[in-house]
């Protein structure tokens, strides 16, 4: 099968939908599909052969953080000639409503789309102005994937219409396979994530680890993810803060290694996730994870079976339960079995299975996937 | 006077322009329910037929096999307007029968059993993702057909009116192992 994914984001920057979809088209590369990544991305920046770059990307604060996101003539242009050459059976387009290369897609093409919708965020009021701008194009829309029940409810709330659920994938063995590093074993904690964005939920790890460290005089935090970090220990008594080391950021290799070595993996984000591949993630390498409750990692943890749950927000609870669960082994093993055997249904194998039964559904008998003429057909018409 | 007459032209020239675009939308949208309604037929006939074929085997018990024939075998014989029906039967019976995942595990075990229980799996997923999709455009047809701007103009001309296809397609618990 030919498959065009679109992806709305710049390749350059590291970010949950960008590995995804390098993940997707390599899984389906590997079946021996033809696969067509179109992104934004600097001139300079090595792409995987796979990628065909849409121009560099425009730094725009969008959804509550600065995206970087692909608009205006030149861009419409691309996907236009893109849409062209490719032929594709199916385009796939990943975050169709924000207001990059996914709705240029959308607008341009005509045939299979497939779309998945990644974001879950409340009600805005300028998703409720921008309805009718973003309908005619998601109407083209043959079929809708949510990553999450939450992702889904915020599209039903806000777009109508509804969707399958197929939840982001992850090589389970890749990360269950990773040797542990034996300076990163023995009470540690972890956390994985950018440093300086306060979603990420460090400041409240912060709050709860004086506690932490002085009832399990041996426990140690590993923090891996890039932004200050003299800054995120200027809370932390002077004494405490070479008992938190920084690992800056590390290579997918390492993150398995750590992944597997931690005791425990704390995952304190505030908000704005609406699927968390890294509780997945740390669930395939064995770690016992807890994590704050939000709708989108209750969910992951299957409702706190596979992992345990915390107050958002809360550093107190977040301290009382690491302590309990670096004094318990029999429960951090226990947690560790149930997660492995959970996070089985997130492995590539079974979720690639799954949107390649979308891909199937949407293109038996329909055309291969084109420009949309009726935009382009209009300024001919009028001689333009 | 004739600016007047100019701009009046130009205006309705727009709304024309408008209305012939938003007639576009709506024939994309016929079309697509069309595709979608194509695709639910293809998977709902592909599950009827796999569980014929289950039933037919002699791999599951004679009381499952004839709840299970009886049933596919009405799915594919139904008339349009019991449709809807006769395959939520059909669901009910891949349940009652596929409920235990050591029914499942005995279809496996026979010869060429790994296959039709894949077969069977796969069909039981994609049935209600074909009916989601299609649903889904019905939704978007219906809710531009209710526009004054449709309405008014007969911008649908004599396309009928679509409706949903509302059935139940639960999956067999022991077929589909899924986060929900």
């Amino acid at each position: 099968m030919r498959i065009g994914i679109v992806c709305p984001y710049s390749w350059d920057v590291p970010g949950g939908v960008q590995f995804h979809i390098r993940d997707l088209a390599e899984h389906l590369i590997r079946l021996g599909h033809e696969v067509s990544v179109l992104a934004p991305a600097d001139e300079e920046t090595p792409l995987p052969p796979y990628v065909v770059s849409a121009g560099r990307a425009v730094p725009v604060p969008y959804n509550g953080s600065v995206a970087r996101l692909n608009f205006g003539f030149l861009s419409a242009a691309r996907v236009r000639r893109w849409l062209h050459d490719g032929t594709f059976d199916v385009v796939h387009i990943h975050e169709p409503a924000s207001p990059s290369l996914g709705l240029l897609t959308c607008w341009a093409a005509s045939g299979p789309i497939v779309a998945t919708f990644h974001t879950s965020n409340p009600r805005s009021r300028a998703m409720i102005a921008a309805y009718p701008i973003l309908q005619p194009a998601l109407e083209k829309i043959s079929a809708r994937i949510a990553v999450s029940e939450y992702a889904r409810r915020t599209l039903v709330e806000h777009l109508g219409g509804d969707a399958v659920l197929i939840p982001n994938g992850v090589d389970v063995d890749f990360f269950a396979r990773a040797e542990p590093k034996k300076e990163w074993q023995g009470e540690t904690l972890g956390f994985i994530g950018r440093i300086d964005e306060p979603r990420k939920g460090l400041p409240v790890l912060m709050r709860a680890l004086p506690r932490i460290l002085t009832e399990r005089p041996g426990a140690r935090l590993l923090v891996a993810g890039r932004g200050d970090e003299e800054e995120a220990v200027a809370s932390l008594p002077p004494e405490m803060r070479s008992r938190v080391e920084f690992l800056g950021m590390v290579s997918d290799e390492d993150k398995a290694r750590l992944l597997r070595s931690v005791d425990v993996y704390v995952a304190p984000n505030t908000g704005g996730e609406s699927f968390g591949i890294i509780l997945v993630e740390a669930m395939s390498a064995g770690a016992p994870v807890l994590a704050a409750n939000l709708d989108a990692f209750a969910q992951v943890l299957d409702q706190g079976g596979a992992g345990e749950l915390f107050a958002n927000e809360d550093a107190d609870a977040l301290a009382g339960a690491a302590i309990r669960l670096l004094g318990d082994e029999t429960r951090r093993a226990e947690l560790s079995a149930r997660g492995s055997s959970h996070v089985r249904r997130f492995d590539w194998s079974t979720v690639g299975a799954d949107i390649l039964a979308v891909y199937e559904t949407v293109t038996d008998g329909a055309a291969a996937v084109d420009t949309d003429e009726r935009v382009g057909g209009l300024r001919a018409r009028l001689g333009l | 006077m004739t600016e007047t007459l100019i701009w009046t032209v130009v205006a309705l020239i727009l709304i024309g322009v408008y209305l012939s675009w938003t007639a576009g939308r709506l024939d994309r949208l016929h079309s697509r329910i069309d595709a979608a309604r194509a695709a639910l037929d293809a998977q709902l006939l592909r599950r009827a037929s796999v569980t014929q074929e289950l039933a037919t085997s002699g791999v599951l018990d004679p009381a499952a096999s004839i709840v299970l024939y009886e049933a596919a075998h009405a799915a594919r014989q139904a008339e349009e307007d019991h449709r809807e029906v006769a395959e939520s039967e059909l669901s009910q019976a891949l349940r009652a029968v596929f409920g235990e995942p050591e029914q499942v595990e005995l279809v496996r075990e026979a010869p060429g059993g790994p296959e039709a229980a894949e077969e069977l799996a796969a069909a039981v997923r994609r049935v209600p993702m074909a009916r989601r999709f299609h649903n889904d455009a019905v939704r978007a047809a219906r809710a531009l057909r209710r526009h004054r701007k449709v309405r008014w103009f007969r911008l649908a001309g004599h396309a009928p009116f679509p409706l949903a296809f509302e059935m139940d397609d639960e999956p067999p618990v022991a077929l589909a192992d899924r986060p929900a």
